[in-house]
């Protein structure tokens, strides 16, 4: 080939590169842009409610519609409950599971039941909504709601919390159904973290005559202390965000009740129940705010998680 | 009461007890909520469904027009978000070593993972059905795009890091040009396991209503137009679901069936075929 041919033909492919480098970037650039577009219009939108109420949209616990008076704290609380109470069930049932498939687990067992796990992740949301209204609140009304009731809600401190007519749909379902979608989140990040626990160290525990338990207890734990918060906060960022299973069940009243069986409301079902039919400028408005502080509260619960897990990562010297 | 050893071994077995049980209270939840929907989703699952149309209160009818809608959807949102995707996945995991870019990327990227989606249908509303002036499919098509992206963006890196260095070193060393290497050597190595991510997020996106409820919303029609409103599957269950008729209840769990049918059936292939591309290494 003459020479100025092949000069020719580098400069293309030089020129190819840098298109094609700068068409990923532009795609990954994207994703920025994506988040930060986001952001924006939530901001935007919720603008009227922001100039309308200030501050107090998050402390007012006003949501009425006629007189167009919004405010966020019953929302906010019941998100926050029903997370909490999830996290609560979900947490140690997580921690259980993914010991049993890193150290007790016959080894043929690990991926079924690995599957079967994440196949409850896979479950759509609405599926779990569906089950709870038609299956599970029934039964828990007519079986283990009175349970509560006579037993626990007597108790002079926890006793409020427990008592109340057993309708089956209140915050302590949704919970319930809550902690089992985020089991499978949960205990699938604090499985991988124990896997990177060098063998040795189990090892010397063991040739120590250490029990599985206090291996697990005081060599695993400790060894992946910030994998497993990161691991809660990656399921908690989860449960807050939960929209369709959480609508089904919990009763959708714009109330607060000391009472967890009594119906509630959280910003994720606020907005799936209302934003469709909102009527007025200000209504809307509300409701993207709602949006807004619940995309806000996520955000810096899984960004926490993800340095967590990132801070793991690395002391691990495996990089990111 | 026991000696030191006694009460170890007691407490070992009684914890390692407990953990047994907590796999058996996971597995449970997922055996019943599969027994309740092939329970009462079988019996309602008939030729109708796949034929006639969503019907009024009182008559008979199908889903026939929600399972188009939720495949047009779908099948869209997927096509709008996996180039984006692999992209910008591709970027990360070949040129991302240096800058800001990168590192960023990656981070808001395992944020929007798991952010809520329903935000997004916010999102898509606000930019989108506001400014067209009513709900369209396409409002869902770019929804669930947006949901799609994340998850091909964190597989394809995956994959990608994979590949072993030793292909890309060979491959410039015959010269091949940066744009070349990455083209017909790496992604193609790394295609099974960027397929099963593919996978994944139509797995993920089939069963999501949310974002669907503030930018397709729903049609009682058949309807093929992506400028209005469409019917999909997880809106149809949603309010057939909470409606008080019975045999709008019935074809809910019939469509429910087919939903959790389908999605499980994705997440267990895209598993499988990665299984297979990753034993042929």
């Amino acid at each position: 080939m003459p020479t100025f041919l092949q000069e020719a033909s580098h400069k293309r492919q030089a020129l190819l590169d840098i298109l094609f480098r700068n068409l990923t970037r532009l795609a990954a650039f994207t994703v920025l842009a994506l988040l930060g577009a986001i952001i924006a219009s939530l901001i935007v939108g919720s603008m009227p409610a922001i100039h309308a109420f200030g501050f107090g949209f998050i402390t007012s616990s006003e949501w009425n519609p006629v007189t167009d008076q919004y405010g966020a704290w019953i929302p906010i609380v019941g998100t926050l409950i029903t997370s909490g109470i999830a996290l609560l069930i979900a947490i140690p049932v997580s921690f259980g599971i993914a010991v049993f498939l890193t150290e007790l687990s016959p080894r043929w067992l690990r991926r079924p039941l690995g599957i079967a796990v994440e196949l409850l992740a896979g479950i759509p949301s609405i599926i779990y909504g569906m089950w709870g209204l038609f299956v599970f609140a029934p039964l828990f009304a007519d079986h283990v709601e009175p349970w509560l009731n006579d037993h626990i809600g007597t108790w002079p401190l926890l006793g409020p919390f427990f008592s109340g007519p057993p309708m089956g749909i209140g915050m302590l379902t949704a919970g319930i159904i809550l902690s089992i979608m985020v089991i499978p989140f949960i205990a699938s990040v604090m499985r991988d973290v124990f896997d990177v626990v060098p063998p040795m160290l189990k090892e010397s525990a063991y040739g120590l005559g250490a029990t599985t338990w206090e291996v697990m207890r005081n060599v695993v734990l400790p060894y992946t202390k910030i994998g497993v918060v990161g691991g809660i906060m990656l399921g908690l960022g989860r449960a807050l965000g939960e929209t369709m299973a959480v609508t089904f069940v919990i009763g959708n009243a714009h109330e607060l009740n000391k009472s967890l069986l009594m119906p509630g409301n959280s910003i994720s079902s606020a907005l799936a129940n209302e934003f469709t039919e909102a009527v007025g400028e200000l209504y809307t408005s509300s409701l993207i705010e709602l949006g807004l502080i619940l995309f806000f509260i996520t955000f810096v619960v899984l960004s926490l998680a993800r340095l967590m897990l990132f801070k793991l990562a690395k002391s691990e010297g495996r990089g990111a | 009461m026991f000696d030191l050893y006694t009460r170890r071994r007691i407490t070992n077995l009684v914890s390692l007890g407990i953990s047994v049980l907590t796999m058996a209270f996971g597995l449970f939840w997922l055996g019943w909520i599969l027994w309740t929907l092939l329970a009462y989703g079988l019996p309602h699952l008939s030729l109708s469904v796949f034929t006639q149309t969503t019907p009024p209160p009182g008559s008979t009818g199908g889903l026939v027009n929600a399972i188009f809608g939720s495949l047009m959807m779908t099948g869209l949102g997927v096509l709008i978000g996996t180039p984006i995707g692999i992209l910008a996945g591709t970027y990360l995991a070949e040129f991302g070593q240096r800058g800001w870019l990168a590192p960023l990327t990656r981070f808001i990227n395992d944020v929007l993972l798991s952010a809520p989606s329903i935000v997004i249908g916010m999102f898509v509303y606000e930019v989108y059905v506001v400014k067209v002036g009513h709900f369209a499919g396409w409002g869902g098509a770019f929804a669930l795009a947006i949901i799609v992206i994340p998850v091909v963006i964190r597989t394809t890196e995956n994959m990608l890091r994979l590949v072993p260095n030793s292909l890309r070193e060979a491959a410039a060393a015959l010269g091949a040009p940066q744009w070349k290497i990455i083209n017909f050597v790496t992604l193609r190595a790394a295609r099974a396991g960027i397929l099963t991510g593919i996978l994944l997020a139509v797995a993920r996106v089939s069963g999501e209503t949310a974002p669907l409820l503030f930018t397709a919303l729903n049609n009682q029609f058949w309807s093929s137009n992506m400028n209005q409103p469409m019917a999909n599957l997880p809106v149809v269950i949603f309010q057939f679901a909470m409606s008080p008729y019975d045999d709008w209840q019935s074809l809910a769990w019939a469509g429910a069936l087919l939903i959790t049918v389908s999605v499980l059936t994705l997440n267990i292939l895209a598993r499988v075929l990665f299984r297979q591309q990753s034993t042929h290494h």
